[in-house]
C-alpha cells in the first residue's frame, strides 16, 4: 500500500460516542425510539430493562447475553430498539425500592399491547397478586377464566416478559412446593423471602 | 429478522460519522449524522431483510452530505474546519484530510469510500449514485489529484 492509502486509510479521527448520544436523543424527542432500554444492576443480577412509551416490556436475566435479550425484544416489538438509560430511570428507581424493601407496589406502567389471549388474562390476573402474597397454578388458571388449564396457565407464566413487576415469583404449586421460574428457582426463592412470603407456611 | 438498531449504531456508527466528518469539516458532521440517524430510524422498520446497511447508511449519509453542501451554497469546506490529524496512519500524513476536502464533491466521496471506507467499487457507485465506470474514474482523478499535491 502507497503512503498515501495509508494516510487515507480509516478516515479522519472521530468520537462517535458523543455524536451518537445527541442523535440518540434527537430520535426519541422525534418519536422514533419504539423501545428503549438500559442494563440495571440489582442484587440478583444484571438486568435489562425495556420499555415502550405504554409501558414496561421487558425486565430480562439475559442468560444467553445481551444480544439475545435485544433480538428477542426486536424480533417481539420492535427494532426501533436503542438504550436510552433516560427513559428508563422511573422503572429503575422502583425497582431499587423494590430491592431494598421501600417499595411493596409498583406504579409504573407495564405496556400489555404484546401479550394476548389465555396468556395476557393470565399475566393481569397475576399482576394482582398482592406483595407478600401466593397463589397457585390453578388459582391463576382460574382467575384466568379456565380452571383447568393449569399447565397453560404454567406456559403462559413462563412467557412472561416482565418478572418481577408482573410477579410470577408469587405463583407456586398448591401444596407449597416451588413450581418453575424461568430466572432460577434461587431467584424466585429470593424475591419471596424478599417479600417475607413462604410458600411452606404459607401454603394457599 | 432486522437487528436491533443499536446494534446497527454500534456496527457503523463510526465509519458513518468518519465519512461526513471527510465530507462536511466537524461542524457540519454532527448535524449531517443527526439527520442520517432521524431517517435511518424512520425507514428502518419497511426496510428489506437482505439489505447491505452499511452501504444503505451511507447512501443516506452521503444526501445529507449534499444537502448541507447545497445549504452551504456550495462554499467550499473552510479549511480551518477540516479534520485535523491523521486516523491510524502515522505522523507527518497531516495535510491528507486538508487535500480531501478540497477535492470536488464526487472526487471527495469516491475517494474517500474506496481508500478509506474500503467499498468495493460496485458499492462506491451505489452511495454516490452514479455508474460504476463513473465511480472508478471519480476515483482515480480523485487520486491523482492527491497524489499531485500530497509531500508526507
Amino acid at each position: 500500500m502507497s503512503e498515501l492509502e495509508h494516510a487515507l486509510r480509516g478516515g479522519p479521527e472521530v468520537d462517535p460516542a458523543a455524536a451518537t448520544a445527541r442523535a440518540v436523543e434527537r430520535a426519541d424527542a422525534a418519536g422514533l425510539v419504539d423501545v428503549a432500554y438500559t442494563q440495571h444492576d440489582s442484587p440478583i443480577g444484571r438486568l435489562l430493562v425495556a420499555a415502550t412509551r405504554k409501558g414496561l416490556v421487558t425486565i430480562s436475566y439475559q442468560p444467553r447475553g445481551e444480544d439475545a435479550a435485544l433480538e428477542d425484544i426486536a424480533r417481539r416489538i420492535s427494532p426501533r430498539l436503542l438504550e436510552l438509560p433516560g427513559r428508563l430511570d422511573a422503572a429503575r428507581r422502583e425497582l431499587d425500592e423494590y430491592f431494598s424493601g421501600a417499595r411493596t407496589a409498583f406504579e409504573h406502567p407495564v405496556d400489555w399491547s404484546y401479550a394476548s389471549g389465555f396468556t395476557k388474562k393470565v399475566l393481569r390476573a397475576t399482576a394482582r397478586i398482592p406483595y407478600g402474597g401466593l397463589s397457585t397454578y390453578s388459582d391463576v388458571a382460574a382467575r384466568a377464566g379456565n380452571r383447568r388449564a393449569v399447565r397453560a396457565a404454567g406456559r403462559a407464566l413462563g412467557s412472561n416478559r416482565v418478572p418481577i413487576v408482573v410477579p410470577c415469583h408469587r405463583v407456586v404449586r398448591t401444596g407449597g412446593a416451588l413450581g418453575g421460574y424461568a430466572g432460577g428457582l434461587q431467584v424466585k426463592e429470593f424475591l419471596l423471602a424478599l417479600e417475607g412470603a413462604d410458600p411452606a407456611i404459607t401454603a394457599p | 429478522m432486522r437487528p436491533p438498531f443499536q446494534q446497527v449504531i454500534d456496527e457503523h456508527a463510526d465509519a458513518v460519522l468518519r465519512f461526513l466528518v471527510a465530507l462536511c469539516g466537524r461542524s457540519d458532521a454532527d448535524d449531517c449524522f443527526q439527520e442520517t440517524i432521524l431517517s435511518a430510524l424512520r425507514a428502518y422498520p419497511r426496510l428489506r431483510h437482505t439489505t447491505n446497511l452499511r452501504g444503505w447508511l451511507f447512501t443516506i449519509a452521503h444526501r445529507k452530505a449534499l444537502d448541507a453542501a447545497r445549504r452551504r451554497g456550495r462554499a467550499p469546506v473552510p479549511v480551518a474546519d477540516v479534520p485535523e490529524g491523521p486516523a491510524h496512519s502515522a505522523d507527518g500524513h497531516r495535510e491528507v484530510w486538508t487535500l480531501v476536502a478540497r477535492l470536488p464533491n464526487k472526487q471527495r466521496a469516491a475517494v474517500y469510500l474506496r481508500y478509506a471506507g474500503g467499498f468495493p467499487y460496485r458499492e462506491v457507485a451505489r452511495v454516490i449514485d452514479c455508474s460504476e465506470e463513473a465511480a472508478r474514474r471519480s476515483v482515480h482523478e480523485g487520486i491523482k489529484k492527491l497524489r499531485q499535491e500530497w509531500r508526507p
